[in-house]
C-alpha cells in the first residue's frame, strides 16, 4: 500500500527541527531511519500532516565518552554505525550481544537508536536494555532540555515521556565496570524478527563476592518495555547459585503480562521469560569477574 | 486530524546507476516506486512494502536499504545503485549474477534483485566470507522457491571469483 499525503520538510539544523516540532505538535513527527514509521505510513497504521526529516542533523549520530563510566549515543546514531564500532562490545557489550538479533542487516543500516527508543515498542530490544543499564534520555524542545531516567521513559504501548514539542536527542548509559556481567537473550521465530521474548541482564558485585546491583529488561512481556525490579532486587546482597537465580526468574514469571499472540500463547511467553531469565542471569553471573 | 491533503511537490537530483537524474516528485512517492515507475528501473521488485521480504533493496550511499522504507524525496544529493546498475553490458554479467546463474541461485527471481544488491555491499565488505556469515547476511532477503542452498553456493562462488 501507499502512504496517504503529507507535507515533507527537511530539517537542516536542531533548531530548525525544534521548531517545526514546535509548530506542528502531535501532527508534525520526526523521520529518522523510517523503519518504524514508514512502514505504519504505508499501511496507513499512522498517518502525519507533516514528516520532519532530521536525517541531515549528522551532529545528533556517534558514541561520546563525555563523562568517564559513561557513555551517550547520539539519537541519530543507527544500529549499523554501533556494529562496526569495536567500542560498542568493549563498553556496552549488553547491546553488542543484542544487535544482531534486531531486524535484518539493511534494516539495522537505516534504524536509528534516537527513533527505536522513541517508538518504544514493547517488543524491541533496546527498551529493554536501556531499562537494565538504568540509562536516562535527553529530550530537548525550544524551551529547554531535560534528562529522562529509563523508568520514566517508557509509557503504555508505543507511548513515552515525550512531549509533542520535544526531540530525543541522545542515551546516556553506564560503561561495563569492574566486577559487573550482563547478557542478553532472545528466542524468536525467525533470525531478525521480533522477540516472543527477551531478557536483557546486568549484575554487579562487591568485593566480597556479593551482588551488589542486578536488573533486569524484557521485550514483548507486556504492554510496555519491563523492568522487572522484584526480581532483581531479590538478587541483591546475595551470593549467587542456581536457589537464587530460579528464585529470580519465578519473580519475573509474576511481574510480567505478556499479550499473547498466535505464535506463542501467554503460557508460553511466561514459560520462556523464565527459562531465559535462568540462563541469561546464569551467563552474566559467570561472566561477571570477582577479583579487581 | 487535518491531514493536509495539498500536493507537497519536491525537485530532486539523484544519481541512479551513475547517471544524475532531475525530477520532481511527490513527497509520499516511495523510493522503490520512484525507480520502477518514474526512472522505469523495474528490476527492483516490491514484495511487501513494509521491509520484511528483502526484495526491494537498493545500495544508497553505499549501503544496502529497503527502497520500500526511504521517499523518493530522501534521496536529493545522494548516489543510489540498482541491479540494473550491476551488468556492465547484456553479454557481461557482474560475478554475483554469473555465480547466481552457474548454482542455479535463482527460480522465479523475484527475490534477484534484492539479494545482489544486499551482496554486493556484503562481499566488498568481507570478500572471504564463510558460509555462517553469507546466511547472516542473507537473512533480510526471504526466498519462496530456492531453499537458499543455491543461494549461498552462489556466493561462495562469486566471493572467489571476484577476489581473483
Ligand atoms: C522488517 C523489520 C523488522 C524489524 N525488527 C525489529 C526487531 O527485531 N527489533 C526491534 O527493536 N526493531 C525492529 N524493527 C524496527 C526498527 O528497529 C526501527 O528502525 C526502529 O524501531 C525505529 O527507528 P527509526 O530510526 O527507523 O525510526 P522512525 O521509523 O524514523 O521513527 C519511529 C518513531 O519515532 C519518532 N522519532 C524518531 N526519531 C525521533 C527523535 N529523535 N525524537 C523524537 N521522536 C523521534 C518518529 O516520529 C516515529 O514516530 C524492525 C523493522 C522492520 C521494518
Ligand atoms: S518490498 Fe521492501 S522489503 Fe518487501
Ligand atoms: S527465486 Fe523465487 S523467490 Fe527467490
Amino acid at each position: 500500500m501507499k502512504p496517504a499525503p503529507f507535507k515533507y520538510i527537511v530539517a537542516r539544523t536542531i533548531e530548525q527541527a525544534l521548531a517545526l516540532k514546535a509548530e506542528y505538535g502531535d501532527e508534525g513527527r520526526f523521520l529518522a531511519g523510517g523503519q518504524s514509521l514508514v512502514p505504519t505510513l504505508n499501511f496507513r497504521l499512522t498517518q502525519a500532516a507533516v514528516l520532519i526529516d532530521i536525517n541531515p542533523l549528522t551532529q545528533c549520530a556517534g558514541m561520546q565518552n563525555s563523562q568517564p563510566g559513561t557513555v551517550r549515543i547520539g539519537a541519530l546514531t543507527r544500529y549499523g554505525q554501533l556494529e562496526r564500532n569495536s567500542e560498542t562490545a568493549r563498553d556496552l557489550p549488553l547491546i553488542g550481544e543484542a544487535l544482531p538479533h534486531i531486524a535484518h542487516p539493511q534494516i539495522r543500516n537505516r534504524g536509528t537508536i534516537g527513533g527505536n527508543l522513541a517508538h518504544a515498542d514493547p517488543a524491541s530490544e533496546m527498551p529493554a536494555i536501556v531499562l537494565a543499564l538504568a540509562g536516562r534520555l535527553r529530550a530537548q524542545s525550544q524551551s529547554g532540555e531535560r534528562w529522562i531516567p529509563a523508568a520514566e521513559f517508557f509509557g503504555g504501548a508505543l507511548s513515552t515521556a515525550l512531549a509533542s514539542d520535544e526531540m530525543l536527542m541522545e542515551v546516556e548509559l553506564p560503561v561495563a565496570g569492574p566486577r559487573s556481567g550482563s547478557c542478553f537473550m532472545e528466542v524468536s521465530r525467525r533470525r531478525g524478527d521480533f522477540a516472543l521474548i527477551g531478557v536483557a541482564c546486568t549484575m554487579q558485585f562487591d568485593a566480597n563476592g556479593l551482588c551488589s546491583q542486578a536488573r533486569i529488561g524484557l521485550c514483548n512481556a507486556g504492554d510496555r518495555p519491563i523492568l522487572a525490579e522484584d526480581a532483581g532486587n531479590s538478587l541483591l546482597g546475595r551470593n549467587i547459585g542456581t536457589a537464587q537465580i530460579d528464585e529470580a526468574a519465578a519473580l519475573v514469571q509474576q511481574a510480567i503480562d505478556p499479550g499473547g499472540s498466535i505464535h506463542a500463547s501467554k503460557e508460553f511467553q511466561r514459560h520462556l521469560a523464565g527459562v531465559l531469565t535462568r540462563r541469561a542471569l546464569t551467563v552474566a553471573n559467570e561472566r561477571s569477574p570477582r577479583e579487581h | 486530524m487535518t491531514a493536509d491533503v495539498t500536493t507537497d511537490s519536491h525537485d530532486i537530483a539523484v544519481t541512479v546507476n551513475g547517471t544524475q537524474y532531475r525530477r520532481t516528485v511527490e513527497a509520499r512517492l516511495l523510493l522503490s516506486d520512484f525507480l520502477r515507475h518514474e526512472l522505469l528501473l523495474a528490476g527492483t521488485h516490491v514484495g511487501c512494502e513494509h521491509g520484511v521480504c528483502g526484495a526491494c533493496t537498493v545500495i544508497f550511499d553505499g549501503v544496502a536499504v529497503r527502497s520500500c522504507l526511504m521517499l523518493a524525496a530522501q534521496t536529493d544529493g545522494h548516489t543510489v545503485m540498482t541491479v540494473e546498475g550491476l551488468a556492465s553490458d547484456r553479454d557481461h554479467l557482474h560475478p554475483l549474477q554469473q555465480s547466481m546463474h552457474d548454482c542455479h541461485g535463482l527460480q522465479c527471481g523475484y527475490c534477484t534483485p534484492g539479494i545482489l544488491m544486499t551482496m554486493k555491499v556484503f562481499l566488498d565488505e568481507t570478500p572471504a566470507p564463510n558460509e555462517a556469515q553469507i546466511r547472516e547476511a542473507l537473512s533480510g532477503n526471504l526466498c519462496r522457491c530456492t531453499g537458499y542452498q543455491h543461494i549461498v553456493d552462489a556466493m561462495m562462488l562469486a566471493a572467489e571469483r571476484l577476489r581473483g
